[in-house]
């Protein structure tokens, strides 16, 4: 008993064929947004790289861009063949082809869905990279003259002005480090030996923050110095003042940042998973249907059409017992030659 | 004299048929970019509205979208035209419309050659209204409680850090202006009463600019109050430090920006420009031809085509007499009535020049 199985005339074949064609060069696009959101990923990584200490796996983009390939060239293939499949006499080539392509596609199926599983799982990782990097990230902020280091700076204050946030997790976690480099101090000042004196590592710790923690939506000039003093600003209570800096740590934002993007990617694998699913199963019905002629020398016989030639239980029966055969066949084969060495 | 004829046998005419219809549609794809040009243009002109004083320079996008529209719609009847043209029975309908498209589609062409002029014409007219603009942005800054002005310091905020500028022409524009809302100042303070009285206005006036003048790329914390002040930080000299803040003033950055993209709109006009102008010809070339056979009813035969049936000299004369013609009879209409007794008296007059036969 056959799965699903369903009777094709001449006409029906032909729009069969027709559709899965259509399909195929949709297939054909799927694939290239995956190869290109897998780039897009890539230099997403790439651009931020130095914030999460160079340290981050690729390992999702470059498997992205892999599968995009792989699939692009299956539905191409899959789609010249849909096309010669309207004509018995450029059919008969791709005939003995047909099986072991249709096992890839499914094999390749089964990928592609552990693609769209990985884009969801990839985002844990990532999470403990970028929490890493931003700590080391904001600890060379000063080291402008250091190379490696010198664009650090910079790095940091565009990130913080495009993600609107500040610190590591608030804007506190610039009091904890010295954020200006000793090239800018003058150790002569009883104000930055003082502070210098308050702390064991001999660092200069201020309760300030650099400029790019500011709040352009403020409808105070920013205050980035001396924030925990009340009384150095005039009607300002560091308690209650919400908008002068962003309030959002930057670990926060970037995660919520590449979390979005991997879920969005992962989406869109999944709907290309059940796009090639549909086309590996209406290659297979044309497969069935051209192969199961009832009159074969007549190109407009009936025909019938499956997934499977005979049931799930039966297929996998078949397989095991082919699989069994297989191995034994090999067991024989080394017995004989074991014998033939012996004798 | 007939100008620039061609023959065109049965073969040439269809392939020119064809042609015609391939190149109409690809115009058609044209005007609809240049469409889709024109909107972003004036997307782009509306999100900076704020500090523009003026929309002088919206016209330059208008143009484009009433262009790219009208030559959406010329260049579809094109190719309806040439689909219909090889079919004698469908062609003669169009014979009236012809002669409007022709001037509909010479038109286009002049309104997109004046788009290209005007877009280098109107750079004078945006800088002035963007001066205008962003000194009266830079004056309401600290109007943040004032409805009406109270975004004004989140826009020049964002222009700022987004264009990497600072103030109208530099960053000493902040130094004539009281930025700071009289608000968050302490006026029982030494220091605010004294810069207080030290201007005729009263306004509080400080040598430092707002945090979105500061550049990321220096590589010194960012620097802004007591910026004339060499003395007031460590290792600073106001004279030479170049990295600090942004050095551009908002008015050229701006004015780059918009004139970069019009400029970059300059190919694309010019290919649809020519574009045009191809199918405009090869259309009257289409039309005479497929005339021409209509007329010898022989639809397997030669036939000529051609731009003008005269030469140009002849033409012009032509439509000189033939407007001449329209005007007198426009002109002579309305005083009809009396030009009757005119006409009398004049054929009088004639009768009486003329020598009679008899005498």
């Amino acid at each position: 008993m056959a799965l699903m199985l369903v009777k094709f005339d001449m006409k029906k074949r032909v729009k069969l064929a027709q559709t899965i064609w259509f399909l195929y060069w949709f297939a054909v696009m799927a694939g290239v947004l995956v190869f290109s959101m897998g780039l897009f990923f890539k230099i997403e990584l790439r651009k931020r790289s130095e914030l999460m200490d160079n340290n981050e796996s690729h390992l999702l983009p470059n498997v992205l861009i892999l599968m995009g390939l792989i699939t692009c060239g299956v539905n191409a293939f899959g789609g010249k063949v849909c096309y010669d499949s309207l004509d018995p006499s450029k059919f008969i080539k791709w005939k003995p082809m047909l099986k072991p392509f249709l096992m890839f596609c499914v094999g390749l199926n089964g990928l592609l869905f552990v693609t769209a599983l990985l884009c969801f799982v990839m985002r844990i990782p990532l999470q403990y990279t970028l929490a890493e990097g931003l700590k080391n990230g904001m600890r060379f902020y000063k080291d402008t003259d250091t190379p490696g280091r010198c664009y650090m700076k910079r790095t940091l204050d565009l990130m913080q002005m495009e993600f609107r946030c500040c610190g590591n997790d608030h804007y506190r976690d610039w009091f904890e480090i010295q954020w200006v480099s000793n090239r800018y101090l003058d150790f002569s000042a009883k104000e930055v030996k003082d502070r210098i004196g308050s702390n064991v590592d001999g660092q200069y710790l201020m309760d300030g923050v650099p400029f790019s923690c500011c709040n352009p939506s403020s409808p105070r000039p920013c205050i980035q110095g001396q924030m925990t003093n009340n009384t150095a600003h005039y009607s300002y209570d560091h308690y209650t003042e919400e908008l002068n800096v962003w309030k959002r740590g930057c670990r926060e934002a970037m995660v919520s940042y590449y979390g979005g993007l991997m879920n969005t990617i992962g989406a869109l694998v999944l709907l290309v998973t059940m796009l090639e699913i549909a086309v590996t199963i209406g290659l297979q019905y044309i497969n069935s249907s051209l192969s199961s002629l009832v009159n074969p020398e007549d190109p407009e016989s009936e025909s019938e059409g499956w997934i499977l030639e005979k049931t799930v239980g039966e297929t996998f029966t078949d397989i095991m017992a082919n699989m069994k055969a297989m191995s034994k066949g090999g067991k024989v084969e080394e017995a004989e030659a074991g014998v033939a060495t012996v004798s | 004299m007939v100008l620039l004829k061609i023959k065109f046998t049965q073969q040439r005419r269809v392939h020119l048929a064809q042609g015609l219809w391939l190149l109409s549609w690809t115009a058609v794809i044209w005007g609809a970019i240049i469409f889709c040009l024109g909107v972003y243009l004036k997307m782009e002109l509306l999100r900076r509205d704020e500090v523009m004083d003026n929309t002088e320079i919206h016209v330059v996008p208008n143009i484009l979208m009433i262009v790219g529209l009208a030559s959406i719609g010329t260049n579809w009847v094109a190719s309806c035209v040439c689909q219909d043209s090889l079919d004698a029975t469908r062609f003669p309908r169009w014979k009236v419309l012809l002669l409007g498209w022709f001037a509909v589609a010479a038109v286009l062409c002049c309104l997109l050659i004046s788009v290209v002029a005007l877009s280098f014409a109107v750079q004078g007219r945006l800088e002035e209204s963007l001066k205008v603009g962003l000194r009266n942005g830079i004056r309401f800054y600290k109007d943040t409680d004032v409805p009406g002005r109270c975004y004004q310091k989140e826009t020049i905020d964002r222009l700022q850090m987004e264009f990497r500028c600072c103030g109208n022409n530099n960053f000493k524009d902040w130094f004539e202006v009281q930025w700071v809302s009289s608000r968050y100042l302490n006026f029982t303070s030494k220091d605010v009463k004294d810069r207080i009285r030290s201007n005729v206005d009263g306004r509080y006036l400080l040598d430092g600019v707002p945090f979105s003048c500061c550049n990321p790329s220096s590589p010194r914390p960012c620097l802004r109050y007591t910026l004339t002040d060499n003395n007031a930080h460590f290792n600073y000299e106001y004279q030479s430090e170049e990295l600090n803040l942004y050095s551009r003033g908002c008015r050229q950055a701006l004015t780059d920006y918009y004139m970069e993209l019009m400029n970059s709109t300059g190919p694309v006009v010019l290919s649809v420009i020519l574009i045009q102008m191809s199918v405009l010809l090869g259309m009257r070339y289409l039309q005479t031809a497929v005339e021409g056979i209509m007329a010898l009813e022989d639809p397997e035969g030669e036939s000529d085509g051609f731009l003008l049936e005269k030469g140009v000299k002849e033409t012009m004369e032509d439509l000189k007499v033939k407007a001449l013609i329209l005007l007198q009879f426009w002109l002579v209409d309305p005083i009809a009535p009396e030009g009757s007794s005119e006409d009398a008296d004049l054929e009088k007059a004639e009768k009486e020049a003329s020598p009679t036969p008899a005498s």
